[in-house]
């Protein structure tokens, strides 16, 4: 019998993935077509949701893009009952032979399964071998031997600092305790990543199995899950393992006929960016304000309630059953010297194909945005690359054979961070970008240290006046100061790394700053306050829509007549530029 | 006392009703004030203050210090929300992809700034960080449908479907 399976990830249902499905289930169940219908997590490639795979008794598999639940009908009727595929709707899918498609370059390990297994099937994970690393460890290895083998692996937190896990697991392990906690660190914060969610929607066992494994090797007996409040879908999903996890009794007492024991328990958290930082989440789990705290001692000797705690996020504990499985030389057999493996990006921001893909180490970030992003949207011109979100930095699209990895990536200015890549073209004015940043960083900060929440605050003033036009000679050197006093003077990662996205666009794009406040002038075409907008003449055709919408009165002119914008009266909203359907409106 | 009976003799006492914790097991529970917030809100859409007082009772904590909790996390509301939460997403994505734009179409149809709710009751505007939905920026949420792709002209549409949806707010 064919099957029908339906990518119901977070950006599946937002494109509409529940409402396909609902016709598709009442258009077979009306007409009794012979069909499987299946749902699934996130296939990666966002831009085209929503998805169906539809494969054939012959093991072709099909991809359906841009579904929605009018074409539900023609797809059952041609492709399900007389095996005609639909051209016109079929995209190039996961398992699509061929060169230029958004999965060519990939190399899937965190999201091997993602949009392949019902993530709300215990059955599907197992039969794609999962739970086969913890029964693996629990039988062969000490908990020393698997720290080894992580250590051998070269495996670095994904979360963004990039600090080797088995290091971190070994400071875990070594602390002396009668009760020790492992953390699943999956608070999401980045604006603009979204890696951690699809992955814990779509294949949540694989996280469980990474967190019973961590939990061996640090001797923990007791596992929190410290998810956003903002992902309902993985909340739910995740619940929904737990339980099946402990019907099988892979989780709870005498696990797999051993003598270890877990309990995973999810806290939700209730957003503050601050809390993704593991001092502040451990605050946050014990039911305080989110506030980081001085260090050492590290959570490794004393976290959670005063014991030793092991934290990871997400993507770095869905690498272990791999790890665990294939050996950590096949592992370490990809990426570069010093960055071991693949890593996840959520590929968004002005891209032709946005998703989420995930490449090995050592790919460049023009081979990520041409190749599999299939460049950028609407013809436009490549300027830049933000990675690692308000902590990291923006990356030139001169920069665009830099090879990603840690290393590289820290040498720019930018971070990895949790793998956010937005991408940036001519029309992102980069010190509006850099404003951007600041004003999430400055909303975030916990306001613990003076530098990071006063500091913040004058630099984002700067950035708002530079942006009005109302910037002064000597603000540039203001806001280097500034961001030197703040990176030495603050105790956690959210205020040492505030004012990277001011400084990385000050280094690669300083002269767009220069212009802002020298010319008061916006070369991207972005900042409203320092735009003129007039009408050119040759195009004008007197329709009188830019009069109307116009919300100042600012525009006069009779009807087939050319019309005038009043310079004193405009507020520069651009509604009439917007409105005008002959490009007779210019933006300068 | 079980944990549901003495629950419920407090809520009278404090003149709650329907305040639902069937999730969470909190006695004995430690760290248990940040999930009981949130099943407050869950129950009622805000933290009312009778719910505040009642918590403080259930795990010991002084009032004033759980105010603190509250308003450092930014899913805790004090006040009621509007009939319909709108969620405009400002994450690095959106931004670049115009959701300021949207933002100020909605507010000047609202005729509402920043978080707050109209004065019928129907609208409750919310600027949040990330959504996760990034390739379908501009995102926007209306309680738990999500909206997106969205142009200057498919908000507009979408604000006029939901007060038609609505036609006499105040008895809503």
């Amino acid at each position: 019998m064919k099957t029908i399976k339906v990518g119901l990830g977070t950006c599946g249902v937002s494109a509409g993935g529940e409402k396909v499905y609902a016709a598709l289930k009442s258009e077979i169940a009306k007409e009794k077509i012979p069909v499987n219908l299946l749902e699934t997590g996130c296939m990666g490639n966002c831009y085209q949701e929503v998805l169906l795979e539809i494969s054939d008794e012959k093991g072709n598999d099909f991809f359906y893009g841009n579904v929605t639940p009018e074409k539900v009908k023609r797809i059952l009727d041609e492709q399900i009952l007389q095996d005609k595929p639909i051209e016109e709707w079929i995209v190039k899918g996961l398992k699509t032979d061929d060169e230029d498609t958004f999965f060519a370059k990939q190399k899937r390990i965190v999201l091997r399964n993602c949009g392949i297994i019902d993530p709300n099937s215990i059955e599907e994970y197992i039969a794609s071998g999962g739970y086969q690393a913890i029964q693996k460890v629990l039988k062969e290895y000490t908990p020393e031997q698997v720290i080894d083998i992580v250590l051998k692996s070269g495996l670095r937190g994904r979360g963004g600092a990039g600090f080797l896990t088995g290091m971190k697991w070994r400071f875990c392990r070594q602390a002396e305790a009668d009760k020790k906690y492992i953390i699943c660190n999956a608070d999401e914060g980045d604006p603009g990543a979204f890696m951690d969610r699809s992955t814990l929607e779509s294949d949540p066992h694989q996280v469980l199995e990474g967190m019973m494994v961590c939990a061996y090797a640090c001797g923990a007996d007791e596992a929190y899950i410290y998810v956003r409040a903002e992902y309902p879908m993985a909340v739910k999903r995740l619940h929904h393992s737990i339980q099946k996890a402990m019907e099988k009794g892979f989780v709870g007492k005498n696990i797999f006929g051993s003598k270890m024991n877990l309990k995973i328990k999810i806290k939700e958290g209730a957003g503050a960016f601050v809390c993704g930082e593991e001092t502040a989440l451990i605050a946050s789990i014990e039911g305080k304000r989110g506030m980081p705290r001085f260090r050492p001692p590290f959570p490794a000797q004393k976290g959670l309630w005063g014991k030793p705690t092991n934290i990871n996020n997400v993507e770095t504990l869905a690498n272990i059953p791999w790890i665990i499985v294939k050996g950590a030389d096949a592992f370490a057999a990809m990426g570069t010297e010093n960055s071991k493996g693949t890593k996840v990006f959520a590929l968004a921001g002005k891209i032709a194909r946005g998703g989420l893909v995930e490449v090995p180490m050592g790919l460049t970030i023009d081979e990520i945005i041409y190749d599999i992003g299939g460049g950028i949207r609407d013809g436009k011109k490549f300027k830049a690359v933000q990675m690692g979100g308000p902590s990291g930095g923006c990356i030139p699209a001169t920069m665009g054979n830099l090879q990603i990895d840690y290393q590289q990536i820290n040498k720019t200015g930018a971070i990895m961070g949790s793998g956010g890549m937005v991408v940036l073209d001519e029309t992102t004015c980069m010190v509006e970008m850099a404003k951007f940043f600041l004003s999430f960083t400055q909303d975030e900060s916990c306001g613990k240290c003076t530098f990071c929440r006063i500091g913040t605050k004058r630099m984002l003033e700067i950035l708002e006046r530079i942006t009005d036009g109302r910037g002064q000679t000597g603000d540039i050197e203001l806001l280097e100061d500034l961001a030197a006093k703040i990176k030495g003077n603050t105790i956690c990662g959210l205020g040492q790394t505030a004012p990277n996205p001011v400084l990385t666009t000050l280094k690669y794009f300083r002269e767009e700053y220069e212009v802002h406040i020298r010319d008061k002038k916006c070369p991207a075409h972005s900042c409203a306050p320092l735009l003129t907008f007039s009408i050119l003449e040759d195009n004008c055709t007197g329709c009188t829509l830019c009069a109307r919408v116009c919300p100042a009165a600012a525009i006069s002119g009779e009807k087939k007549m050319i019309h005038k914008i009043d310079q004193a009266l405009c507020i520069k909203c651009g509604k009439c530029f917007e409105a005008c359907n002959f490009k007779a409106i210019s933006k300068d | 006392m079980k944990a549901q009976d003495k629950l419920n003799a407090q809520q009278t006492k404090n003149g709650l009703t329907g305040f639902k914790v069937d999730l969470w097991n909190y006695e004995g529970e430690k760290g248990a004030l940040i999930p009981l917030l949130q099943a407050a809100q869950d129950s009622y859409g805000y933290i009312p203050l009778a719910a505040i007082d009642q918590i403080s009772e259930i795990v010991g904590i002084p009032a004033a210090e759980i105010y603190g909790v509250i308003t450092f996390y930014s899913q805790f509301r004090l006040k009621p929300l509007g009939k319909y939460l709108i969620k405009i997403c400002d994450g690095t994505a959106c931004h670049v992809n115009g959701s300021e734009r949207i933002a100020g179409i909605i507010e000047d149809e609202l005729q509402i700034t920043g978080n707050d709710t109209t004065p019928d009751g129907l609208f409750t505007l919310q600027k949040v960080a990330c959504i996760g939905c990034c390739s379908l920026s501009p995102v926007i949420m209306i309680n738990d449908e999500t909206y997106g792709r969205l142009t200057p002209k498919k908000v507009q549409l979408l604000l006029k479907e939901y007060k038609a949806k609505d036609q006499n707010p105040q008895t809503a």
